[in-house]
């Protein structure tokens, strides 16, 4: 018997060439002839463009083409509102080069095409702009002062959308409620920020019409389409490719960026190819960032500890445009729930424009900072109840029994908010009997009699994932016996091309190694959204198990019919299909394709073999009406509505009260994210969200002076962890499926992320309990934590 | 981030790269391994018109024992200082400092003399030399000069160097018996320049101070030498008291910056803690280090 | 004024180059574009990412913090040198590939190119000192786990070979 790939531990089919240097990142695409862009961005954060001399630029050598926004046209309108939404009343859009007025540090201004990069940033710098500076808001709070200066001045009290949303009868609950608690919290900006920054080519090719782009984005598919309306062409002749994606974490799931407007705008313009590849600073203050909402919670419980309603009231701050909608804070307002049981619930958000980057979804899209409020409340409940922390969370977990539970909410995708499966309880008793609570407990007690402090902190998540719409696949079987399957959607290491392969190869019979899995090109498959929202296993796998179903279908009956038997008595194992229990009657996969096709003029021995030993004379037509050649199949997968997987993480910190350090001592993650394709492809996903966590809870912040200049503009000021700054990742699988879909999967890419800083915050006020010491804000730095010690000990 | 234009010249000799800036001044860089020069370029943080690279001044490469002491030429490799026997042995507080510098594939490039020339405050090397009293050789057209470091360092990023003159040696004296040293710091993450860095020596004499040094990075526009708490010490049982004061004294006279990694109260705070830790090591090392031998 | 090019032999990956370079042409930009090796990788081009590491006459370096003009008479390493055409992958990538140590790959040339040199200093390293030697290379992929794991498991495979 062969085993199941789903489920199996499989080195990956995309590393030896990415371990040989063998990949193809944007910049690694070089057409001939390339050219090469810069950008010119505003330095301000808000200002007033009054001229723009582009002579001396111009006159350099080697500079082919400077475009302003008047050279756009036409192209140069607003870039589209992606996510619409009547609670966003005020949206507003870029432009890809900014006409008369700029509104945050980075936005493009003009856009040089030239022989070399180096003379494209000569060329950058020989422009020159005059601007009337504006007065700018850098943050929440000094946008919403009275008198505020407007980053729109048509958006009054820069306001973009306010929504309010409600379950049960809070303000009843809150009327009757034993006790009422209520909390400040604060996340600050940060970023994506991939390894590999964002890049674009273009070419086209004025004798056959066809525009060709590679961009290092996570939806191609949109990318064309848009492409094709905005610049006239059929959309046949217009095909966009992600490569090889070096990280993307949300940051790339934005479009249009300008550069990708810009760049194959002037690839049409000059009937060259253009590549613009984005420098680190360009992605610290022009790619879109995310985090910062400032929150104010208030929780209803009765003397047990039981949550019997909750109010939040969060601002939310969307940098100076909202491409993207309000779908950051819809999933904040909608994920805050989590794993407990919330009847009464009453939650309402302002967006709020700054002159800053914008906001867009990133890792974690709003549900770290959901996590953070829900688990800071928890924390509170359990000090003013004297508790334990994983008390309270037993006293609150929605059951096992009482699935699907509906929170009651309308979610980011329109649908329900319906968790469809899970075990928390289990999740958390499971990290516990991991950690050892009661040992925990003595341990903390005996270091503090030594004057170390260790602290405990967990933090409880659910995520809905794999949203819609659909996703689609093609699966074919070549002649050579090895399976070619295409999806819409791309990768940025999540390892599609074996997981993917390893759904295919199930359902065919062969080994994933044999399967060929290609995204992110809209030569290969034309139908589908892109990789976000932890949805790209759901979806496409989904889709291509469908589609693998469909072709093995069509393998059984013909072999069915080669054979002469029906096809239950058939096998098909290890790439070949046979009789059971006959091993001579066995025919390759390969061999069936070259049948399947009533084309002959392969080499090699599977065509051979069917030559001569299974084409048989036939009557009337070679394909029978309705018949179609070959071994191939098209699925597509639109779920019904998001399946939420599930975790718990918890760790134990040592914080040093005298240099106000937080070391992480050890880290234990439990997840369930359904069926579990490939668990080491899973763990990676988990090692690296984790990772990212700890960035946000401990590192990594976005920082803009109260002009809006950006402080956090090199590697060396935006601290992303080291191996030095991320423990040891523990990790505990629970699966349990979700039933929505066949395979009965749910996402796991942006779980890591999520609890990290809610249990980091838990941890710290574990440690510093002797202090009184209650953490409100994220990131924290070793100065955060000595002023939270000195705040505890003066209230104290 | 690409570089503004600029002119190349490879020198293989001082005198060579001596004669280059002599016509060049002002508007030359010298670039040694780089490590701070060159993404200073690539952020067109400055656009020299020309650089004189003495990448292959091979007689400016060099570690010796020299005067009683230790002679390292500039264009040495951090990382050779690293793993120089000769400098664990008789600089064992330079050996300390070293694997703190950036990454060692920072160290397989930068080099001695251009960590000493950058004159960064946060920067391990200037803040070693001050508490060691290491003395910096200085060619120019005039001829050769000794400095010390208080005489070296101006202000950030800024030495007492002319345009037209190389940093061509730093000597350190060999550290003497009883001698206790100490290098701590604290960074955010690891390989980034410390918020605050402290350097220490004790020298012990029938376990009462004969001699103390300290000296701090991250807390000035300069390395801080902070002679005043070494005064407190000198004399004194090396008790937690005794340290404590001088600890506490190192806070008050520091005048760090607030930036978006610290506050200057974080970071005066922080100087006296470390200063303490470092003081404990020191003296822990000094105790156990063979007795003076006169 | 464009200062004039200028001519430079190099060594990569045990074949020799010579090549005509601006001055002020980064080695990153020379190895990708001008050679085509564009396995080495530019994250920061300022010193922090490592993704451009290489070996410079046997010693990991950052490659966005060197002129090509710097590189004349040297001998470079590459990833593409690793385990050239038909070879089987270096033990070092053999490591990656059998931990999961490279996600999106972006990374991977940097860490495999500082592993190296790090498991020639230390064939043996405890898992500290493979932290610490490759703090100097970020990756946002994954959480470093396994690829201090990867590190650990290549000089198993170095030593038996
Ligand atoms: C990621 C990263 C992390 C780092 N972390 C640290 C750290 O933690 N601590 C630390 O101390 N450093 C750190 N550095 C900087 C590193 O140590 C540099 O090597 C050092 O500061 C400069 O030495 P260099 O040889 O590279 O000089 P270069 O960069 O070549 O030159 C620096 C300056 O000194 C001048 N100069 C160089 N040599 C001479 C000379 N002989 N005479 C006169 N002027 C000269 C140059 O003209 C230039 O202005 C880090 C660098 C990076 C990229
Ligand atoms: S690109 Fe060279 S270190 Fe980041
Ligand atoms: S694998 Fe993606 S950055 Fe390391």
């Amino acid at each position: 018997m062969t085993t199941r790939a789903i489920g199996a531990r499989i080195p990956r089919n995309e590393d030896p060439r990415l371990l040989r240097g063998l990949g193809c990142f944007v910049d690694d695409v070089n057409p001939a002839g390339v050219l090469h862009g810069a950008v010119l961005r505003s330095p301000h954060a808000h200002a007033r463009i009054v001229s723009i001399d582009t002579a001396r630029a111009r006159a350099l050598s080697g500079v082919v083409l400077v475009l302003t926004a008047p050279d756009l046209g036409e192209q140069n309108q607003p870039t589209p509102l992606l996510i619409p939404n009547p609670n966003l009343t005020h949206p507003r859009t870029p432009r890809p080069l900014a006409r008369d007025e700029v509104r945050f540090v980075g936005e493009p201004v003009v856009f040089v095409v030239a022989r070399d990069r180096y003379v494209a940033e000569d060329a950058v710098a020989a422009i020159d702009v005059t601007w009337e500076p504006l007065p700018a808001v850098a943050s929440i709070e000094t946008a919403l002062a009275d008198g505020a200066p407007l980053v729109h001045a048509d958006v009054p009290g820069n306001r973009a959308a306010r929504m309010v949303q409600r379950v049960g009868d809070p303000d009843g609950a809150f009327a009757s409620a034993a006790r009422v608690l209520h909390e400040q919290l604060f996340i600050e900006r940060s970023c994506g920020s991939p390894i590999e920054g964002r890049g674009v080519v273009a070419e086209y090719d004025p004798r056959a019409g066809t525009l060709r782009v590679w961009s290092s984005t996570q939806a191609p598919l949109p990318i064309k389409n848009g492409l094709a309306r905005l610049f006239g062409l059929p959309e046949f002749r217009v095909d966009v490719i992600a490569p090889d994606v070096g990280g993307g974490f949300g940051t790339k799931i934005m479009l249009f960026y300008p550069e990708e407007i810009l760049v194959p705008f002037a690839a049409v313009r000059l009937g060259r190819p253009v590549k613009w590849t984005e420098d680190r600073r360009e992605h610290l203050i022009a790619a879109t960032q995310e985090r910062g909402q400032r929150h104010d919670v208030e929780v209803a419980v009765d003397a047990d500890g039981r949550i019997l309603a909750l109010r939040d009231r969060f601002l939310h701050d969307a940098g100076a445009y909202t491409p993207y909608g309000i779908v950051v804070p819809i999933i904040t307002s909608t994920q805050l729930p989590g794993p407990y049981k919330l009847r009464n619930y009453a939650v309402e958000f302002d967006v709020v424009y700054t002159n800053t980057a914008m906001v867009t979804p990133y890792r974690g899209a709003g549900r770290p900072h959901g996590a953070f409020v829900m688990e800071r409340v928890i924390g509170l409940i359990a000090r003013e109840l004297s508790l334990e922390p994983a008390e309270v969370r037993r006293r609150n977990f929605i059951q096992p029994h009482e699935f699907p539970w509906d929170v009651g909410l309308t979610f980011q995708d329109g649908g329900p908010t319906r968790y469809d499966s899970g075990n928390y309880p289990l999740g958390l008793e499971l990290v516990l009997a991991r950690l050892g609570p009661g040992d925990f407990r003595r341990r903390q007690a005996e270091a503090r009699r030594e004057e170390r402090y260790l602290g405990l902190g967990i933090g409880c998540y659910v995520e809905g994932t794999g949203i819609g719409p659909y996703e689609g696949a093609h699966v074919r079987i070549e002649p050579s016996g090895r399976v070619f399957v295409a999806t819409g959607l791309t990768t940025q290491g999540q390892g599609h091309q074996t997981t993917f392969a390893q759904i295919a190869a199930d359902a065919l019979g062969c080994d994933p190694a044999d399967v060929t899995v290609v995204t992110g090109d809209t030569r290969k498959f034309n139908w589908g959204a892109g990789t976000f929202a932890s949805r790209a296993l759901v979806t496409s796998g989904n889709a291509i198990g469908i589609a693998a179903l469909k072709v093995r279908d069509k393998v059984l009956r013909i072999a069915a019919e080669l054979l002469e038997v029906s096809s239950d008595d058939l096998e098909l194992a290890g790439g070949v299909v046979g009789v059971r229990g006959m091993p001579d009657t066995a025919l390759t996969l390969g061999a069936l394709a070259t049948v399947a096709n009533p084309i002959r003029y392969a080499f090699g021995k599977e065509a051979a073999e069917a030559a001569l030993r299974l084409v048989k004379p036939r009557k009337g037509a070679v394909l029978a009406p309705g018949e179609e050649p070959g071994l191939e199949a098209y699925g597509y997968y639109a779920p019904p509505h998001a399946t939420f997987a599930s975790g718990c993480h918890a760790a134990i910190v040592e914080v040093d009260i005298a240099t106000g350090d937080v070391k992480i001592l050890r880290y234990v993650v439990q997840h369930d994210c359904g069926t579990v394709v490939n668990p080491t492809v899973v763990e990676g996903q988990i090692h690296g969200g984790v990772a990212q966590g700890i960035g946000g809870a401990l590192y990594e912040r976005i920082v803009y002076d109260e002009q809006g200049q950006p402080l956090t503009t090199t590697f060396m000021d935006f601290l992303m962890p080291t191996t030095m700054e991320v423990p040891e990742i523990e990790i505990i699988h629970t699966e349990t499926p979700s039933p929505l879909n066949p395979l009965g999967i749910k996402g796991v890419g942006e779980a890591g992320a999520i609890p990290v800083p809610a249990l980091i915050a838990e941890a710290v006020d574990d440690a510093l309990a002797p202090f009184g010491v209650r953490v409100r804000e994220m990131p924290l730095n070793p100065g955060r934590v000595l002023a939270l010690l000195a705040e505890g000990r003066a209230t104290a | 981030m690409k570089p503004a234009a600029f002119e190349y010249v490879a020198v293989r000799t001082t005198e060579e790269a001596l004669a280059e800036l002599a016509r060049d001044g002002q508007d030359a860089r010298l670039l040694a391994g780089g490590q701070s020069l060159m993404p200073i370029l690539n952020m067109r943080l400055a656009t020299p018109r020309r650089l004189i690279d003495l990448n292959r001044v091979g007689e400016l490469a060099y570690i010796r024992a020299h005067d009683g002491g230790v002679a390292i030429g500039a264009m040495t490799r951090q990382r050779a200082v690293e793993k120089s026997a000769l400098v664990a042995r008789c600089v064992p507080l330079l050996a300390d400092a070293m694997p703190w510098v950036g990454h060692f594939q920072i160290r397989n490039r930068g080099t001695i003399g251009g960590s000493l020339a950058h004159a960064d405050p946060a920067a391990e090397l200037p803040a070693v030399a001050a508490c060691l009293d290491a003395r910096v050789t200085v060619r120019g057209p005039a001829g050769t000069r000794t400095l010390t470091a208080d005489q070296l360092y101006w202000t950030y990023l800024t030495t007492t160097l002319a345009p037209t003159e190389i940093l061509t040696e730093v000597w350190f004296p060999t550290a003497p018996s009883r001698t206790g040293h100490a290098w701590l710091e604290f960074a955010r993450r690891h390989g980034d320049y410390a918020l605050v860095g402290v350097a220490a020596a004790i020298m012990l004499e029938e376990d009462s101070v004969a001699e103390a040094r300290l000296a701090l990075t991250g807390v000035g526009a300069r390395p801080v030498r902070a002679r005043d708490a070494e005064r407190r010490l000198v004399g004194r049982r090396p008790d937690d008291a005794a340290l404590a004061d001088a600890a506490e004294r190192v806070k008050q006279v520091t005048e760090p910056q607030s930036d978006i990694h610290a506050t200057a109260e974080y970071r005066r705070h922080l100087a006296g803690v470390l200063t303490l830790r470092a003081l404990r090591l020191a003296v822990a090392r000094a105790r156990q280090a063979p007795p003076v031998t006169t | 004024m464009i200062p004039p090019e200028i001519a430079i032999t190099v060594r990569v990956n045990e074949r020799d180059y010579v090549e005509r370079v601006a001055p002020r042409l980064l080695l990153s930009d020379f190895l990708r574009h001008q050679l085509g090796l564009t396995g080495t990788h530019v994250g920061c081009e300022h010193g922090v990412c490592g993704a451009c590491t290489v070996l410079l006459d046997g010693a990991a370096v950052r490659s966005c913090l060197l002129l090509a003009v710097q590189a004349d008479g040297a001998r470079i390493t590459t990833v593409e040198g690793l385990a050239r055409d038909g070879e089987p992958l270096h033990p070092v990538q053999e490591a990656f590939r059998e931990m999961h140590g490279l996600q999106c790959g972006f990374c991977t040339p940097g860490v495999l190119l500082s592993a190296v040199e790090l498991l020639r200093d230390t064939p043996h390293p405890d898992d500290a000192t493979i932290r610490r030697g490759l703090a100097g290379n970020l990756c946002r992929c994954t959480g470093y786990q396994n690829i201090v794991r990867a590190v650990r498991r290549a000089a198993e495979l170095l030593d038996r070979r």
